[in-house]
């Protein structure tokens, strides 16, 4: 498990390489000069021109490339056009925001999506079933955007239980009561994706209902509920885990439409400002950071397989 | 009395929901088995056998199939008036099947040793230390090499004869007065077969055990039974011990079947075969199910359905003409 661990790893390098071509040179296909945005429509041609070889982008392109993956193999994203900070500090603000966001999300997914699924896979057809189904295509159909706004007006202006906007760190006053910023954000992320969760775990649930040995099981006088949980919902975690895993990742890179209803400073909303300000250092380090994470989650998912199914062998 | 004794069973489909048309496709079927006997139970594919098993088992409890009529006995105890629970204390315990399919029958992600202490934690209440080692010995009982290490093996590291080996260990863990086994060695090997016929007969005598053997192979019930019911769309057609069906079958279709079976010593050039195919499920046949498929179909066979008649003690045949003489 280790050797295959160390060797997934190895093989992220070339992966990372070619990534970091594309990524270079979409972004630098964007339209727009960063330097005239920055300063504005009063700069002068002149000014333009001393800021655009002041910020090294009259150099070729692969020159420009070279010397961006030089610093980034140093450990150095460069530093960001419009903060005037070093770019993995900004991303660092960004990364801890949306990380707490996805785990909280991921905290209700399983709390509401795991027992509702396995309950209308269980009453399969009955009243139980059309209710979780019905309410999870519901959820699935609303716009995150309609939905926090609805839990900010009910639960922030009306009830005031949660706050309604923004994030400050936990290292800030407050320290982890600052939490409940997420709370909200995190539920309206959650809603869809515990639907398709519980989309998810009730058809493979079903699927596994199925096989034979679920009848060996039942055929050993078990109780219903002990063969639902151990043996078709044990069975049928292995399709759901790579799900958990993607939807994990996507959540930390593409909470775009939440952070901003909630102002939260998370990675999304970074990428999308940064693009809007041609902040190339900020957008180049985001998008590459976030392959390495969407590997990462990669290779995990797989060593969750091989812990849940036994027929899996890393090699 | 008789361990099991099923009487007048019934088991329809429901078609077109939960208020929909019952479709019975297993009928009037009684046979009664006793402790240490093996009855056979044989008949093509869809003639209602594994159906069977399976009420008697307690495992059509679907919205789809479900027994309509009739009782089953165990133990002098009305299977089906029972509550859930009680039902359960005896599925396992007091009454175990093996199935078919021993590829896929055991839980891949499980190791065989838990998955044959599943049972009898569930109806010993003994803890996993004792539940493994009873395991472990049932392994070695059902002919497992080096079955220490094999309890942790997983069902995809075993062969399939392995496999049904695991599943009859299974079967056998809380030691079950009766043991249903559907078409136990369909899936293997002939010469795996034997053995697991053996492992059974074998074990059986060890345990006094009833077994319901139930298969479409009369070389294989010829083999192992004490006494065979033929079953034709969802009926029992011909119904005696072991040695006087082979001896005087009177049903056209058990001849038939009995001619399908290639023999070694003679020179075949082709398989016989009963002309026809199965009428599909639920058909509404007037008359004898067989009469399209019999070569001694005359009148009454297409007008009426043939009631039990006994042609000799213990032998009951449903046929308006059984044949006379030898196979």
């Amino acid at each position: 498990m280790l050797a295959y661990t160390l060797n997934r790893l190895l093989t992220l390098i070339p992966t990372l390489l070619a990534a970091s071509v594309l990524i270079f040179l979409f972004v630098h296909l964007i339209p727009g000069d960063p330097a005239s945005i920055l300063l504005g429509d009063a700069a002068t041609p002149e000014d333009v021109a001393e800021l655009t070889r002041a910020l090294g982008l009259d150099a070729p392109l692969w020159r420009q490339y070279l010397l961006w993956l030089g610093n980034v193999l140093r450990g150095d994203l460069g530093t960001s056009v419009f903060f005037r900070e070093p770019v993995l500090a900004v991303i660092g603000d960004g990364a801890e925001t949306s990380l707490l966001l996805a785990g909280m999300t991921m905290f209700w997914i399983v709390l509401f999506g795991v027992p509702v699924g396995i309950a209308a896979a269980m009453r399969h057809g009955s009243w139980v079933d059309q209710l979780a189904s019905g309410g999870a295509m519901l959820f699935a159909s609303v716009p995150t955007f309609w939905l926090g706004l609805y839990l900010i007006l009910i639960f922030a202006v009306g009830l005031g239980w949660f706050p309604s906007s923004g994030f400050p760190s936990l290292t800030d006053e407050g320290g982890v009561l600052n939490l409940r910023y997420l709370v909200l954000p995190s539920l309206t992320l959650a809603a869809p994706n515990a639907a398709l969760i519980i989309r998810l775990i009730r058809a493979s649930m079903l699927d596994v209902a199925r096989e034979d040995h679920v009848r060996t099981a039942r055929a050993k006088g078990l109780h219903p509920t002990r063969v639902a949980i151990r043996h078709i919902f044990r069975n049928a975690l292995i399709a759901v885990t790579a799900a958990f895993g993607f939807t994990f990742a996507a959540l930390v890179s593409e909470a775009v439409v939440t952070e901003t209803v909630f102002s939260l400073p998370g990675i999304g909303r970074l990428v999308v400002q940064s693009i809007l300000r041609r902040d190339y250092p900020v957008i180049q380090g985001v998008i590459l950071i976030v392959v390495v994470f969407y590997m990462i989650v990669n290779l995990l998912v797989d060593l969750a397989y091989a812990r849940l199914d036994p027929r899996v062998s890393l090699k | 009395m008789a361990l099991l004794e099923v009487e007048n069973l019934e088991i329809s489909i429901v078609t077109g929901g939960r208020w929909g048309r019952l479709l019975p496709v297993v009928r009037g079927v009684s046979f009664s088995v006793e402790a240490g006997r093996t009855l056979g139970i044989v008949g093509e594919s869809g003639c209602g056998k594994s159906l069977t098993a399976l009420a008697i088992m307690g495992l059509l409890d679907g919205p789809v199939v479900r027994i309509t009529g009739g009782a089953v006995r165990f133990d002098g105890q009305d299977l089906r008036a029972l509550d859930p629970g009680d039902r359960r204390a005896i599925m396992g315990n007091r009454m175990a099947m093996i199935f078919q399919e021993p590829m896929t029958s055991l839980n891949p992600v499980y190791r065989v040793g838990d998955q044959i202490a599943e049972a009898l934690r569930q109806h010993r209440r003994m803890s996993a230390r004792q539940a493994r080692d009873r395991a472990t010995e049932l392994l070695d009982l059902v002919r497992i090499p080096d079955p220490a290490r094999r309890v942790d093996s997983f069902p995809h590291q075993m062969s399939g004869g392995q496999r049904q080996r695991v599943m009859i260990a299974m079967a056998l863990a809380c030691d079950p007065g009766l043991l249903i086994s559907d078409e136990p060695t369909t899936a293997l090997d002939v010469t795996v077969q034997k053995g697991i016929l053996d492992l059974m007969r074998d074990l059986q005598g060890r345990t006094g055990a009833a077994i319901i053997l139930i298969s479409h192979d009369l070389g294989v019930i010829a083999e192992t039974c004490d006494t065979v019911a033929v079953m034709y769309c969802g009926r029992i057609i011909e119904d005696t011990d072991t040695p006087r069906l082979f001896a005087h079958m009177s049903h056209p279709y058990t001849r038939g079947l009995l001619a399908s079976i290639p023999a070694v010593d003679r020179d075949t050039e082709w398989l016989e075969a009963i002309p026809g195919r199965v009428p599909p499920v639920g058909a509404a046949l007037p008359g004898c199910a067989f009469h399209p498929r019999c070569a001694f179909a005359k009148g009454p066979c297409r007008d009426s359905t043939p009631g039990p008649t006994a042609i000799a003690p213990g032998h009951v045949v449903r046929c308006h003409f059984p044949q006379e003489g030898g196979a």
